[in-house]
């Protein structure tokens, strides 16, 4: 793509045309260069939406729940922008991308744009490039944007760290379900759900929720902060400290039950975190641990780059050999990559 | 880091008609292929499918049509992606397709018409040759 061909396209996404979106969304999935200057490009006009995270096991109702969220923030005349992950299959690289058949009624609504996105390797739950797309949608004027995970009911904090809250998504089932939940999982939700309240043991999930709820806050804070992992100075001033306890909300999204009160919860959430510094905390983690990404992955590039590649594999071979240990070789070869500069 | 491009495509039924074993059948034998198929259930207008088609970026749609009402179906949803600006969209149609109709359909831009039997292969050929032929 040429550079006024790319800059038509932004400034197309950015006046809302829908083929401009979806073209951009498509080369930042791609990734590489492109995708970084279509990035870098599209960065000054994001950080207005408010990014909805909804996981959950496979099956508990996902996709179902982001549809009836959608048309809830449609009547409060919001735009909806909707990301939706599914999982590559490891063995051929292709995937079958069903959740927009649970959004039908969605389709033809000119304010609700859904894409659905494969995993492409990526593991914990999103592509590599869910954030960009929904940077794409936050730039091009999308209010609440909803990103829907794998759902493979572990290590989430990916979408934790993207969001700005996270639903964690349950239904009522057995006893081994709940075990489940245990596995961290706690420590990402801003808002717990249970879902399929129409079946049979949803009060006792919610009771069984509340539960371990009671048991977490004992000796954890509720620290979104410990998300990220930032190094020294990158990681900024003090945490804030914070005290928000994750409501657990039961819902039918089959029927449309339930979701009013579950997008006052939203709405709480985000006042809430505004008003406890919370939000700015966040934004700051996000920002540090994204410039630090770039920063290491731009100088291993350039580092590269400049070491012959026969000196690597033969400084690779003498670490295997026990001739020389990792930690002195990489400092002989960034000095001797610093003195060819 | 290699780059390679995901062929994407929209699979879709629109119109009445009941089931969807074969759509289903040929989105699995796209997937195996290595593709991206997006597939949106039944009873999809032209409107949604064209939409979807936008918002998804596809390379190619294929319709699965076996109510016999391919002749005003297929027409809407081309009108619709040109409207779009979806002209490069390749589109396939699949189903129960008399062979008077055949030559309509490539009339209108149709590129491959698969009655049932098909080896699946076949259509997978077909779209690979279609979307790399143009790149
Ligand atoms: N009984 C009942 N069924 C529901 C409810 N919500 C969703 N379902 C059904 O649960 C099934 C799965 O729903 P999805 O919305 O596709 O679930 P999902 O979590 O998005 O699934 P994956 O994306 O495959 O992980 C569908 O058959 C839905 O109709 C509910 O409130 N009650
Ligand atoms: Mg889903």
């Amino acid at each position: 793509m040429d550079i006024s061909r790319m800059d038509d396209l932004v400034a197309q996404a950015l006046a809302g045309d829908r083929r401009a979106i979806a073209r951009l969304i498509s080369t930042v999935e791609q990734g590489g260069a492109e995708a970084r200057q279509v990035l870098s490009r599209i960065y000054p006009h994001t950080g207005r939406a408010h990014i909805v995270g909804i996981t959950g096991a496979p099956g508990t109702g996902k996709s179902t729940l982001v549809a009836e969220l959608a048309k809830a923030y449609r009547k409060q005349n919001l735009s909806v922008g909707i990301v939706a992950v599914d999982p590559t299959s490891p063995f051929s690289g292709g995937a079958i991308l069903g959740d927009r058949i649970r959004m039908r009624d969605l389709a033809t609504d000119p304010n609700i744009f859904i894409r659905s996105m494969a995993t492409r390797g990526s593991l914990g739950g999103l592509a590599r490039a869910t954030a960009d797309a929904a940077h794409v949608l936050d730039a091009a004027g999308y209010a609440v944007i909803l990103v829907e995970t794998v759902g493979a009911g572990q290590s989430e904090v990916d979408i934790a760290r993207m969001a700005h809250t996270t639903l964690v998504i349950q239904m009522p089932a057995s006893g081994d379900e709940i075990q489940a939940i245990k596995a961290g999982i706690l420590e990402i939700a801003d808002i717990i759900v249970v879902n399929k309240a129409d079946l049979p043991g949803a009060d006792q999930a919610v009771a069984a929720l509340e539960a371990m709820l009671d048991l977490n806050s004992g000796h954890t804070e509720w620290h979104h902060g410990r998300l990220f992992q930032i190094e020294g100075v990158l990681a900024g001033g003090d945490q804030v400290k914070h005290s928000w306890r994750p409501p657990v909300l039961k819902t039918c999204a089959l029927r449309g039950e339930g979701i009013e009160e579950l997008v006052q919860a939203i709405a709480a959430h985000l006042q809430y975190q505004r008003e406890s510094g919370l939000h700015q905390q966040r934004e700051h983690d996000r920002a540090a641990e994204q410039l630090q990404r770039i920063l290491r992955y731009t100088l291993l590039e350039q580092l590269l780059e400049r070491i012959p590649k026969h000196a690597l594999q033969e400084t690779v071979e003498h670490i295997v050999a026990r001739e020389q240990d990792p930690y002195s070789a990489a400092e002989a070869l960034i000095a001797q990559a610093r003195l060819l500069s | 880091m290699v780059r390679e491009r995901k062929i994407r495509v929209l699979i879709a039924k629109p119109g009445l008609d009941g089931h969807d074993r074969g759509a289903k059948v040929v989105a699995r034998a796209l997937r195996d292929a290595g593709m991206e198929v997006i597939y949106t259930g039944l009873r999809q207008t032209p409107e949604m499918i064209a939409q979807a088609a936008l918002q998804e970026d596809v390379d190619v749609v294929g319709l699965s049509i076996l109510s016999g009402a391919h002749m005003t179906l297929v027409p809407r949803v081309m009108d619709l992606l040109k409207q779009m600006g979806l002209e490069h969209v390749a589109v396939f149609v699949g189903g129960i397709i008399p062979d008077e109709d055949v030559p309509a359909l490539r009339c209108l831009g149709v590129k491959g018409i698969y009655g049932p039997g098909t080896a699946l292969s076949d259509i997978v050929q077909a779209i690979r040759q279609e979307v790399e032929g143009r790149e």
